[in-house]
């Protein structure tokens, strides 16, 4: 730790504070300080608990042990309000504004300078705006709707909002994740600002050279635990990513070996304008292709379009050599395409209705001559696949909501291994489940493929991709950014090439 | 490129957006605006006793409580939320006013602010079901749509108000002017203003703005969502009271179905006025323009006699059109800043 902050008392600090949800530890053991007149990053892989530190420095979350301390002294949060009033601003990915309001109104709302009769003095109101834009040195004007504002000055509204209250921390989750390379530039002299001015600045980033180039401190999470916590000086990419991913991965992967047959998904040079660019890529009988890479790199798009839910700009998909059209997930399925989304309560079950009903759903048609489903033969497929796939259940009439996470999937597993598809794809397969159906979800994926089966996976899980995978692909920011073979796949290539640390990464 | 030129780039960039978005909120009322003055001037030219002075009046006064009530309705939809009891409402308070004139010769004002009141207890109740109760307005206020009819029914037991037994003084509200205008039409005037000088230039007026625009951010920037939303409803309520003390003013002869069916029309004045019915978006002097277009399509098809069935094809053709300009206008838009984006990564 340097000499000047280690007198200095901290700003914003978080004293042994540990979370859990239901079995997981989301956060454990976690120290961290923020000093005015520094940026401090935060840095950890996809789950690592960054998001429940900032919440609990936010006020979203109260820890279940340990302490935030503002100056020193303790608080409690009761929420948001609370941590807003201490001065502490979070910028969030995604701004939270208004947008059918004008810039000013956004910064200002339920503080707007009033004049005589509590009017809102609206000259004053953009005065003040365009002052604080003047102090960031960037050009919004403060009367156009936010409707229109690119991510980037969004980002910068929200600053501006900050200042307004005084806000003496600055927390940013992953602001220059959807930024392009002159927004960073202009957000980072914006931040220099504020830190000439004082403030303590907290900054979230997967791109590791963003925080060479900014930061004073890091805290790197693993895990819900800080692994490391102290001067960003002297410390190269090596040790971030080391103390990143350095965990064994001592789970089992019940790998079932498989003969790779012919390409049965080829993917050509597809394209959607402003989500992912260019990109291609083969999957053959036989094979699990994981796609791995940051959230929001732009994976589950890729599925989307290539299944027909999204629209692609450019580009097309090919089955067993046959194109698919754009747009159509009914030619996609025809054409024997699987996919079991990332959202399995959402997408990829209907929550009321019975287990039989859902695991049938795309054997509705031959189950239903005449337009009546018969409900023997529904029950009947269904308790096929139920066996077939270990189901645990306690009658099909059930609803599937009554199911545990695992189960539920495997169930949405069923309704598209009913189809005898050619190709799956699975949207973060494990997500949500307990870690014991979670082998058996391996386990069952791993036998399908080695049936012939093609699979695309999607998983932000490194242990999952590197123990599932024939082959890795890795995307940055929509392209593609690395393919490894089994053999060459670790998690330090794979995280390197999922945080732009590539040759063609840098470039970008 | 420099970073000069990057920045001059990126300034025009910003004023093409800019143009781009001013266009279409100023479109949104502009667009309303054309569609009355054609409809005005194809009448006219077909019949050219539709612009005659006593017709404009006719016109102004049938308009006048739809706007007074749209003007509330707009409060409430701006929070993303709706109100379909104002019909019964307005029948509730109107024969409450014929019978405090009639039979309980209660001076004029009292009887109105009475029946501003009243229809401001049933924006209470509206309010508070749909806030605390956290049950989705559509339904809460379809729930007290019949029941507010029912109280009416149960009220005026059969009877009916007639105009022989109101004071003049209380008629002149209806169907006198004031300098050549019409009485009623100048209240409306004055309230549609109020309504919209409130939203325009008041801290809680653009808080309503906020919680229809972005509920959440709402909360986070510390808006009393709950509170704001039951004053909307209350003020909602206050102003159907109004119009069905005005309502009695008007037409005299008042009985329980007073007002059926005037929610939807008051709906429809505030979304063909460029209210978007998911909140945050337009204003008092939209809805009030619609609700005079709408008088006007029932009047000029009574004056080139087409068949009245007509008139509702219309008006439902005229709301499918708004609606379906409005999300017209925001795919392009959503179009035009994904492309934009692309371009700048």
């Amino acid at each position: 730790m340097s000499k000047e902050t280690e007198t200095a008392v901290p700003r914003l600090a978080l004293r042994n504070a540990s979370k859990s949800f239901g079995a997981v530890h989301a956060l454990r053991d976690a120290s961290l300080e923020l000093y005015g007149g520094h940026v401090r990053a935060l840095l950890g892989e996809n789950g690592a608990g960054k998001s429940t530190l900032v919440k609990t420095l936010a006020g979203v979350y109260r820890p279940d042990a340990g302490t935030v301390l503002v100056d020193g002294e303790p608080v409690s949060f009761h929420g948001p309000i609370d941590a807003r009033d201490a001065g502490i601003a979070i910028i969030y990915q995604e701004p939270t504004l208004f947008p059918d309001l004008s810039v000013a109104e956004n910064v200002f709302m339920g503080r707007q300078p009033l004049s005589a009769g509590k009017r809102i003095d609206k000259k004053d109101l953009h005065d003040k705006t365009a002052e604080l834009f003047r102090q960031l040195g960037v050009a919004i004007e403060p009367e156009r709707p936010v409707r229109g504002l690119s991510i980037a000055d969004q980002q910068l509204v929200e600053i501006a909002k900050a200042l307004s209250f005084e806000a003496r921390v600055l927390i940013m989750d992953e602001p220059t994740a959807a930024l392009s390379g002159t927004e960073v530039e202009r957000l980072f002299r914006v931040t220099r600002t504020l830190r000439e001015q004082g403030a303590a600045v907290m900054f979230i980033s997967h791109r590791l050279e963003e925080i060479f180039a900014i930061c004073d401190h890091v805290t790197v999470m693993r895990d819900g635990a800080v692994t490391y916590n102290g001067d960003l000086e002297g410390k190269t990419n090596d040790d971030l990513v080391r103390w990143m991913v350095g965990r064994d991965i001592d789970q089992l992967f019940p790998k079932v070996e498989s003969e790779i047959g012919k390409p049965v998904l080829r993917v050509e040079r597809l394209t959607r304008e402003g989500v992912f660019f260019d990109v291609s890529f083969e999957v053959k009988a036989g094979e699990i292709v994981a796609l791995a890479g940051l959230v929001g790199a732009g994976r589950s798009e890729v599925a989307r379009t290539i299944f027909g839910i999204d629209r692609a700009d450019g580009g097309h998909a090919e089955i067993n050599g046959r194109r698919l059209p754009n747009h159509k997930p009914t030619a996609a399925m025809r054409a024997g395409i699987g996919f079991v989304p990332e959202d399995r309560r959402q997408q990829g079950l209907v929550m009321d209705l019975s287990i039989a009903r859902n695991a049938t759903m795309t054997r509705m048609r031959s189950l239903a001559p005449a337009g009546i489903i018969r409900a023997a033969r529904e029950k009947a497929l269904a308790s096929e696949w139920a066996t077939r796939l270990q189901l645990k259940y306690h009658r099909l009439d059930d609803h599937v909501g009554t199911l545990s996470g695992g189960n539920q999937q495997k169930v949405v597993l069923a309704k598209w291994l009913a189809t005898q598809p050619r190709l799956l794809i699975i949207d973060e397969p494990t997500r949500g489940i307990d870690v014991g159906t979670k082998a058996e979800v391996h386990r069952l994926i791993s036998e399908l493929a080695s049936r012939g089966l093609a699979v695309l996976m999607i998983s932000s899980e490194l242990p999952e991709v590197l123990g599932m995978a024939d082959r890795v692909l890795v995307m940055h920011e929509g392209r593609l950014t690395g393919e490894f073979s089994r053999e060459e796949a670790d998690e330090e290539r794979v995280m390197r090439a999922a945080t732009g640390q590539t040759k063609e990464g840098l470039a970008a | 490129m420099s970073t000069a030129d990057v920045a001059i780039d990126r300034t025009a960039q910003g004023e093409r957006a800019r143009r781009l978005t001013e266009m279409v909120f100023r479109m949104r009322e502009l667009g309303i605006v054309m569609a009355l003055l054609l409809l005005i001037a194809v009448t006219a030219i077909l019949e050219p006793r539709f612009i005659e002075f006593d017709s404009l009046k006719d016109l102004a006064r049938n308009a006048s409580i739809i706007a007074i009530i749209a003007a509330g309705q707009t409060m409430v939809i701006l929070t993303r939320n709706i109100d379909l009891s104002v019909g019964s409402v307005l029948g509730l308070t109107a024969f409450f006013c014929g019978d405090l004139l009639s039979n309980h010769n209660t001076p004029i004002v009292v009887a109105i602010v009475l029946c501003v009141l009243m229809g401001a207890a049933c924006g209470v109740v509206n309010g508070v079901l749909t806030t605390f109760g956290r049950v989705p307005a559509l339904v809460v206020t379809l729930g007290t749509m019949y029941v507010f009819r029912g109280i009416a029914f149960v009220y005026t037991d059969g009877r009916q108000i007639n105009a022989e037994t109101l004071p003049d003084s209380f008629l002149n509200i209806g169907t006198g002017t004031v300098a050549g205008i019409p009485t009623i039409f100048l209240i409306a005037f004055v309230v549609v203003l109020i309504v919209g000088l409130y939203l325009a230039n008041y801290r809680s007026g653009r808080e309503l703005y906020a919680i229809g625009s972005n509920d959440a951010a709402a909360k986070l920037a510390g808006i009393r969502v709950d509170r704001r939303v039951v004053a909307a409803f209350v003020a909602c309520g206050a102003l159907a009271g109004l119009g069905g003390a005005l309502y009695a003013a008007r037409f005299g002869t008042v009985d329980a179905t007073a007002g059926t069916g005037y929610e939807l029309t008051v709906i429809s004045a505030a979304v063909v006025g460029g209210v978007a019915i998911t909140g945050g978006v337009g204003s008092v002097y939209g809805a009030a323009i619609g609700a005079v277009l709408l008088g006007c399509i029932t009047s000029s098809l009574i004056v080139l006699r087409i068949d009245s069935f007509w008139q509702q094809a219309a008006v439902g053709a005229l709301l499918i059109a708004a609606i379906a300009f409005d999300r017209l206008v925001g795919l392009r838009l959503d179009a035009a800043l994904r492309q934009r984006s692309a371009r700048r990564a």
